[in-house]
């Protein structure tokens, strides 16, 4: 396919839509859901609101499973055990975000990571953020350990803890 | 099983904000691919659409609603949906059913149109992630794949330079790919001095959100050589699922696109795929991932990619091309259509019509990949003339 073939596709640019160039319709959704836990997540959930992380273990392939499930997805088999997990550990990986989720950007960037809780095996990795420390202390390793909220302000929600910071 | 044939290719613009609607595109698309090849829709006998998801179009059921402008009323149609790998995957959805000699002629459209979702799609990217404990941490895919490429890029001891050469040797490509957004002329400098957005992602490390569609007809042995005398023959497909849990993956490898190529080479009868692949065209939405990939895909020997770019074995020019189309990050990325975009690459490619960008050594085999769903996704297809 040569640069000089005709391609559809006219782009439009901010100034066409400002201009009112172009016709377009808009609609804003409000869509509401409640959400089940389901068993596994709710026992999670319910530990966090007593200040404990809690994963399950698979006895075949020995991984203890962030978030809890109630089967290995691997072995395909139940997840029998229970296991209470410290609440710190290691950051296996971070990035440094100026980023909220609908892309704008926020004024104190900070750090999503996954942490390996102590007394995890086999994988286990949470998923949440370091708040609150200069981006040239921040490494792979760093010891972390979570910042709970009061236990009068806990819902059972992983917004439990607040964030982890450094141990 | 029956060999399967690309026979057609055809593809819009990739632009920023499309004054098209998504039929539209897709129409277009299929247009162009069935005149390429001197086909009507009526030749047709089934038609299979992929769209990666429908929260950026904002149309639930959008294999339904982009039926017609697939050319796909009054026939059987499907559509399919692997996220990000869903480009691939419709190639592979679109071989299965000639496969299976259950139709000779199947017309394959991708389309995406992630301009309508505002203020920016990423906003309803937030509902594929898990609803109990993760979406109230308030993440964008940006913190994901930035852990996933600091975490690559720490194991194998890439710089951010190194991983930029990606970014400019495929935004240089795309300056001479028509349907392209992208294409510029840049340095390491450029790339790594460009706004962070997620550290270790640049602004230059990473795609665009884009509108566009890409198609492709797909012929039975038996029709093939009647409708043109340069078939493309689809002679490996693979694909392959990771755990949905991202924190409990290898971030560092995806093995599941090592099982995804793996099914494919067997199928192509490919023992060495650093000598037997002459072009391909890997996912390239972030720069680290097209060396990520080409590990896993086993082009390149582990943490050996960023060398082998460095070398030019990559280039357009080199021995082994990698993303000559421009691939993603500088032709675009309407996820989908961006993915099928680069099997049309290397169908233009092997049958040495790809123009400005024909990369010389008159390639006999290639393959492209795609990488998506919750970042667990591999799709790999190998093609041959």
């Amino acid at each position: 396919m040569h640069m000089n073939v005709h391609l559809a596709g006219t782009a439009l640019s901010d100034r066409d839509i400002k201009e009112g160039k172009v016709l377009y319709t808009e609609w804003k959704p409000r869509a509401m859901y409640a959400w089940d836990a389901g068993t596994a997540i709710s026992r999670f959930l319910e530990g966090l609101r007593n200040g404990i992380i809690l994963g399950t273990e698979c006895v075949k392939c020995r991984r203890v499973m962030l978030p809890p499930r109630i089967f290995c997805e691997l072995c395909y088999r139940p997840t029998e055990k229970w296991v209470k997990l410290k609440d710190r550990g290691r950051v296996r990986t971070f990035c440094f975000t100026r980023v909220r989720c609908d892309a704008s950007r926020v004024e104190e960037p900070f750090f999503p990571m996954v942490v390996e809780l102590d007394g995890g095996k086999g994988g286990t990795g949470l998923f949440h953020v370091v708040k609150g420390m200069d981006v040239s202390e921040m490494t792979v390793g760093l010891r972390v350990k979570a910042l709970w909220k009061p236990p009068e302000e806990r819902i059972g929600a992983i917004t439990d803890i607040e964030n982890f910071i450094p141990e | 099983m029956n060999r399967v044939a690309v026979v057609g290719a055809g593809m819009t613009k990739f632009v920023r904000r499309a004054m098209e609607t998504p039929k539209e595109l897709a129409y277009e698309a299929v247009k162009m691919a069935l005149d390429s090849c001197q086909l009507t829709i009526k030749d047709v006998g089934c038609v299979v659409a992929g769209s990666a998801v429908d929260c950026f179009d904002g149309v639930h059921m959008k294999g339904e609603y982009l039926s017609d402008g697939s050319g796909g009323s009054r026939k059987p149609f499907m559509r399919h949906s692997v996220g990000g790998g869903t480009g691939v995957f419709s190639c592979i959805h679109g071989w299965m059913h000639v496969a299976s000699g259950l139709f000779d002629i199947c017309v394959v459209v991708a389309e995406e149109k992630m301009s309508s979702c505002q203020p920016h799609p990423q906003g309803a990217f937030l509902t594929v992630y898990d609803n109990t404990i993760e979406r109230p941490l308030g993440l964008n895919l940006l913190w994901i794949v930035a852990q996933e490429m600091h975490h690559y890029m720490k194991t194998n001891g890439y710089s951010s330079e190194d991983v930029a050469l990606v970014s400019v040797k495929n935004k240089g490509n795309a300056l001479n790919h028509p349907a392209a957004m992208l294409g510029a002329k840049l340095t390491v400098e450029d790339v790594v001095n460009s706004e962070i957005i997620s550290w270790p992602v640049h602004r230059l490390d990473i795609s665009a959100t884009s509108d566009g569609a890409a198609a492709i007809v797909l012929a039975s042995e038996s029709l093939a050589y009647r409708i043109t005398d340069k078939p493309v023959w689809i002679e490996g497909v693979g694909y392959n699922l990771d755990t949905w849990y991202w924190t409990s993956r290898d971030l560092a490898y995806p093995i599941y696109v090592e099982k995804a190529a793996r099914m494919a080479y067997e199928m192509a009868g490919i023992k060495e795929p650093q000598k037997e692949v002459h072009i391909a065209e890997p996912y390239d939405p972030f720069n680290f991932k097209e060396l990520q990939n080409m590990e896993a895909l086993l082009l390149a020997d582990r943490g050996k990619a960023v060398q082998l770019t460095a070398d030019g074995v990559t280039s357009r020019e080199g021995n082994m091309p990698v993303c000559p189309s421009g691939g993603l990050l500088g032709v675009g990325n309407p996820i989908s259509a961006a993915a099928v975009m680069k099997i049309c690459e290397i169908f233009w490619q092997l049958r040495g019509e790809a123009g400005e960008r024909q990369v010389p050594g008159n390639p006999k085999c290639g393959l492209a990949q795609a990488w998506g769903d919750m970042m667990q996704c591999g799709t790999v297809v190998i093609l041959r003339k």
